[in-house]
């Protein structure tokens, strides 16, 4: 448990707490190619920020930067006050880190590994067992602290990585893609535990993803596409940005029923997920006069309230299934991890 | 029973200064503790590289001895060829177990453990010195299966011998999986990581003087095993254990001729001075590899 009132005696910088990432102009190329194209990021202390974005965006990128993993082509960045590549061995020693690649060593138990992790991040001796009991509890992992990870499940070995990356109490704890490959259920349940961890251990948690539904968890997203930040704010707020309902038609000919959207109602209608979508006001009130004036059979309809899905086609121009299918490669890659 | 404050700022730093000895020390450690926790698991692998030694030392050793020798050791006690061989046998067990050491950094890679090692706030150094004692340490236990056989191939049980040839072993071996740590910063490929460990490994061996004695042998072989640096770490071993033998000078000659560098005969303390900085030089060699390429 964390107690509050306990104030390290460290020098903090001038001004009280450094944000937990900083980063201000960050470009990333690979020869000609861009990867990253100019970021600026702010991440408070004891926030969960959630990098959201189609595979192929900047996201790994940016984190791999963050955690010196990577130098960047351009632009600065710190993490707990700390510059990435004149301050590398403090920055490490400020972060957790949960890749997308599993890297436990699975010949090894589950609490073998967390205290291989423990010393090699020089965590104090004295408190070493019971914080290894604290964090294998937080993931209700106790019990099976025995057992080769070999034996583990995916969703088990994922959880033991959340644990292990928070054993040495660090500042931020980066996660790139912690439910990648994870059946619906065992992504739920992750979220659970950091949600849980957000609130006992009060740690920065800087996630990315490219789940939508996922980054409801954050409390504040930035949406990442083709190496730019589009849009950066609460979730909630960024819905509200959108102000309108999704209403994705199935009709017997999409062409005909754009070009009478258009000249009938007005409307700039388009087609993604194979579905002709539009975004109005009122979706629910739309719908009947959809039926009587459109003139197209319709074959189903549906109406969603704003979701972060349209906010991503607000400020993208397409679904985030949609940019991630034009990304052949890169969806490949996560189709070949998710058959590992 | 609670642990410390969790996730403020700066917590970390005022636990760990920046350059901590203590600290390095602790991480090469624990990677020599995994090593022997790893070897430990793996009953298949301390049988199976068992097998090759034995077989050389006892089906070679024996067949090919009562073709040499006969014509050994006439004038004074009688060397048995399998006497010979056993230095020889024992730095082929550590030279291809250390060798195997090595080159596992190529499976930490694959399954993404290595990225946890390098990434955490300690020195790529830290880490593979870890790696290289672990590594010596379990093939020098792994050789102490053979040292047990050494009365029943002709050599006697002196403890003194005995510890000296532990203490060689393990110079050998540490030199081996640096070796094999050069290897592995190179091989990305899981499949060509056995190859390419048989492929170095058994010409070293062939060339170090293990398995016949270097006087006598024609210039191109004789410069061969002269810059082989397995040879410098065999014949240490030969020589502790003839030490040990009833031989006559002529006898010790022929099976013991150490090495002569055009001329001067090294001396046993200028060899092993040699193998120690080959093992430095190789594990700086690893060190800079990994920390550039990973």
């Amino acid at each position: 448990m964390s107690q509050p009132g306990v104030e390290p005696s460290t020098p903090t910088p001038p001004g009280g707490q450094p944000p937990a990432v900083r980063v201000r102009g960050l470009v990333k190329s690979y020869g000609s190619v861009q990867a990253v194209r100019g970021i600026d990021l702010d991440v408070a202390p004891g926030e969960t920020f959630g990098f959201l974005g189609p595979n192929g965006a900047g996201k790994s990128t940016t984190i791999n930067i963050l955690c010196t993993l990577a130098e960047a082509s351009a632009g600065t960045a710190e993490v707990a006050g700390f510059d990435v590549v004149s301050q590398r061995a403090a920055v490490r020693r400020q972060i957790g880190l949960v890749f997308q690649e599993p890297t436990l060593d699975g010949y090894l138990t589950g609490e073998q590994n967390l205290r291989f992790h423990g010393e090699l991040y020089g965590v104090d001796r004295a408190s070493a067992a019971a914080r290894r009991e604290q964090v294998l509890r937080m993931v209700g992992l106790w019990e099976r602290r025995g057992d080769e990870v070999n034996k583990y499940s995916g969703g088990m070995r994922r959880r033991l990585e959340i644990a292990r990356g928070l054993l040495h109490s660090p500042s931020v704890l980066f996660l790139d893609e912690p439910t990648i490959g994870l059946d619906p259920q065992t992504r739920k349940s992750i979220w659970s535990y950091l949600n849980e961890l957000h609130r006992t251990e009060r740690t920065t948690v800087f996630v990315t993803t490219h789940y939508m539904e996922e980054a409801e968890n954050c409390d504040r997203i930035a949406i990442m596409n083709e190496g730019r930040i589009v849009a950066l704010d609460t979730p909630d707020r960024l819905k509200a940005g959108v102000g309108a309902d999704r209403v994705q038609i199935s009709t017997h000919d999409d062409n005909e029923a754009l070009r009478r959207l258009r000249e009938r109602f007005g409307l700039d209608a388009g087609v993604h997920e194979g579905l002709v979508t539009v975004s109005v006001p009122d979706g629910a009130g739309f719908v009947p006069r959809l039926f009587t004036e459109l003139g197209v059979e319709i074959r189903s309809v549906t109406v969603q309230r704003p979701t972060l899905d349209d906010v991503f086609l607000a400020h993208t121009g397409s679904t985030i299934r949609d940019a991630e299918a034009g990304a052949g490669p890169s969806a490949f890659a996560v189709m070949a991890r998710r058959g590992r | 029973m609670t642990a410390e404050p969790a996730g403020r700022v700066n917590t970390a730093a005022t636990r760990v200064p920046v350059f901590d000895l203590r600290h390095e020390a602790r991480a090469a450690l624990v990677v020599w503790q995994r090593e022997l926790i790893r070897f430990g698991k793996d009953r298949t692998r301390m049988v199976s590289s068992l097998v090759q030694p034995l077989l050389f030392l006892l089906v070679l050793g024996v067949g090919l001895g009562s073709l040499v020798g006969s014509g050994a050791g006439r004038s004074g006690g009688s060397v048995p060829f399998t006497a010979f061989l056993f230095p020889g046998v024992l730095a082929m067990s550590v030279g291809f177990t250390a060798a195997f050491s090595g080159i596992s950094m190529v499976w930490d890679r694959e399954f993404g453990f290595l990225r946890e090692m390098l990434v955490a706030p300690v020195s790529t150094t830290a880490i593979l010195t870890g790696k290289c004692v672990g590594g010596a340490t379990v093939s020098t236990v792994q050789s102490v299966v053979l040292l047990a056989l050494a009365g029943l191939v002709g050599v006697p049980y002196s403890p003194v011998m005995l510890l000296e040839l532990v203490g060689l072993l393990f110079l050998c071996s540490f030199m081996i999986v640096a070796l094999g740590l050069v290897l592995a910063a190179r091989i990305k490929q899981v499949q060509s990581a056995f190859p390419l460990v048989q492929m170095i490994i058994t010409p070293m061996i062939f060339l170090s003087g293990a398995l016949f004695p270097l006087s006598g042998l024609p210039g191109w072989l004789s410069v061969l095993t002269h810059v082989n640096p397995m040879t410098y770490a065999v014949e240490p071993m030969r020589s502790v254990v003839f030490d040990h033998l009833q031989v006559d000078a002529a006898t010790r000659a022929r099976f013991d001729p150490g090495i002569v560098w055009s001329g001067w005969q090294v001396p046993v303390g200028v060899q092993l001075a040699l193998v120690v900085v080959g093992s430095i030089a190789l594990l700086a060699v690893a060190v800079a590899r990994f920390a550039r390429t990973e």
